[in-house]
């Protein structure tokens, strides 16, 4: 990685100290490739040249006072467009929120800013974060870096890509299903969804409370523990904020060198899955063996209810979290309405995507009226055996190897069937109903080229043991130090 | 569970979301897929199941009534489509 702009956060922030680079060069050759791929990426919905360089310059200052707060002070960072800046746009890639400007930071925004960050710009995503793709984004699809015909997948796609286009040098996404891991490893980028309740969710845009977390993109482990690091914490703006112990993530990563028991979830490598992406993940289990970890199978028995019980839990959440669009206080306004009730149909039918709209009609049928028990309900209580699997599979091993997801990159367009793109996040979508912490990193590369990765899953709040197994891999494959041509 | 139907209307109506006839019938054939996938999950047995509403166990937070700044006015009037004298302009609810 040797362009400013692909470096790791970690090497820049040794550069920085080492008066090598400035904050503010930094952030220029970010600028600078920014403006060179985003015609062909599209991983922006907007970004603020000039607060980005303001920023910069202050931490210069802050540096050359002998003020420097930390590994982050001067490092550009891009943020997923759910996630709130202050006096910047916020848009969720809706229409609806297209004229949006956040009045207030996000807590984990909050914390970057004291951490001396500069706030780079705003990240493509699905609309209101629902999607595996970035197709549904009311802006237009981001390209994948590695072949931009490709989905960088979704729904952070903006963020994944960004970084594995060299337009960050880290970035935030959100995960509910996947959303994080599934797309860093369609774009061969470290990818980490932190337990839920880790990170505070104020000031993320909503779409299911009880699944979304918001979590880094990076191109080491080893930067993923320092960003963790710096948006972990309990929040009292968050109700379901968890008062974690939270250890010096980077430090337990030269302390903790296993070995690991290791679990292999049988039902995680049957149908589907693509035999190249098989291959990579048993060379990768291959590498732990031969590394003194005890390999076992386990079995998550319910993990082919999964699915179902996510986009039941999933969507009911998000039709009760999207109700507060209805275009009186903020958001799209319909001109066309006949009066005051109206005006929320209306405001709701023009502002809202294909994808938004069945999801909340799905989740607005779940709670109906006399299927409530039926759907919503009965999907909890498989969500507490879902659980249940993992709680028992930590028993025997302390963390699970599986592939992040079933297929690699694929075209633009080519998955128009809901049930086909839903699919996409199989392997991902049970780690958010039981709020397990998940990374996902690359492993490999299909003979066409397109990046691999390799989800590795923790017990709860054990981030610090989940990143050293990874970590451990990464520290002897290269796969993560490959860039794109673009 | 019984075989789904899906009254395209009347959850429109519930989800207070105007669609098109082209959507309803979209949606109808598209969902009625996912529902069918869904009905899978009629057949685990969840007697004696408690339900998960929240992967840990969340209780009530309780904080002191102190008051406190809120968001200025016209911070949370910024993003109103229509504003006047700090208020926000609907349309006429009541004739």
């Amino acid at each position: 990685m040797s362009s400013l702009h692909y470096q790791s956060l970690t090497d820049a922030a040794a550069a920085l100290d080492a008066k090598r680079i400035s904050a503010t060069e930094l952030t220029q050759a970010v600028i600078a490739r920014t403006k060179a791929v985003e015609p062909r990426v599209h991983a922006f919905n907007s970004f603020d040249e000039a607060d980005a360089l303001a920023q910069a310059a202050a931490s210069d200052a802050r540096r050359a006072a002998g003020q420097v707060r930390g590994p982050l002070d001067g490092i550009p960072i891009a943020f997923k467009d759910v996630i709130a800046v202050e006096g910047q746009p916020l848009t969720a890639s809706s229409k609806m929120l297209r004229n949006f400007v956040s009045p207030y930071d996000a807590t984990v925004t909050t914390k970057l800013k004291r951490a001396g960050a500069v706030l780079w710009g705003r990240l493509n995503c699905d609309e209101f974060a629902m999607g595996s793709s970035t197709e549904n984004s009311a802006f237009g699809p981001t390209g994948n870096p590695w072949d931009v015909t490709r989905v960088p997948g979704g729904s952070s796609g903006g963020s994944a890509a960004a970084l594995a286009a060299g337009e960050a040098i880290a970035t935030l996404g959100s995960d509910t299903g996947g959303s994080i891991r599934q797309p860093a490893a369609l774009c061969g980028v470290v990818g980490l969804k932190p337990t839920y309740g880790l990170v505070s969710r104020y000031g993320l845009i909503a779409f299911a409370s009880s699944l979304d977390q918001i979590g880094p993109f990076t191109h080491t482990v080893e930067d993923a523990a320092v960003l963790l690091q710096a948006i972990a914490g309990h929040d009292e703006r968050d109700s379901t904020s968890y008062r974690a112990e939270i250890p010096d993530y980077r430090a337990e990563l030269a302390r903790r060198r296993g070995p690991w028991k290791l679990g292999i979830p049988r039902e995680y490598f049957g149908e589907g899955l693509d035999p190249e992406i098989g291959a990579a993940v048993e060379k990768a289990i291959a590498f732990y063996r031969e590394q003194g970890c005890e390999i076992r199978e386990v079995s998550l028995p319910h993990t082919k209810y999964c699915l179902d019980t996510y986009y039941i839990i999933a969507t009911a959440e998000a039709s009760s979290n999207l109700a507060r669009y209805d275009g009186v206080r903020y958001g799209h306004r319909s001109a066309q309405a006949k009066d005051a009730v109206d005006l929320y149909f209306q405001s709701r039918a023009e502002g809202f995507g294909p994808e938004v709209k069945r999801r909340i009609i799905l989740g607005t049928y779940v709670l109906s009226s006399g299927y409530y028990d039926a759907y919503y309900l009965r999907a909890q209580k498989v969500r507490t055996l879902i659980r249940q699997d993992f709680l028992n599979a930590y028993q025997e091993v302390d963390a699970l190897i599986t592939p992040t997801s079933p297929v690699p990159a694929f075209k633009l367009g080519e998955k128009s069937d809901p049930l086909a793109m839903y699919l996409c996040d199989i392997y991902t979508i049970g780690v958010n109903l039981a709020g397990l912490p998940g990374i996902s990193v690359p492993c490999g590369f299909t003979s066409a080229g397109l990046p691999i990765g390799l989800q590795l899953v923790g017990q709860p709040f054990q981030e610090a043991n989940l990143l050293a197994v990874a970590h451990a891999y990464t520290q002897a494959h290269a796969w993560h130090s490959q860039q794109p041509k673009l | 569970m019984s075989a789904p139907q899906l009254n395209i209307d009347h959850v429109a109506k519930l989800a207070r979301l105007a669609l098109t006839p082209t959507e309803k019938a979209q949606f109808a054939q598209q969902l009625g897929d996912v529902l069918h996938h869904i009905e899978q999950l009629g057949r685990v047995d969840v007697t004696g199941i408690e339900p998960t509403a929240h992967a840990f166990a969340v209780t009530n937070v309780w904080q002191d009534d102190e008051p406190r700044p809120g968001l200025p006015v016209e911070a949370a009037l910024r993003n109103a489509p229509a504003q006047r004298e700090n208020m926000i302009v609907v349309p006429k609810v009541v004739e």
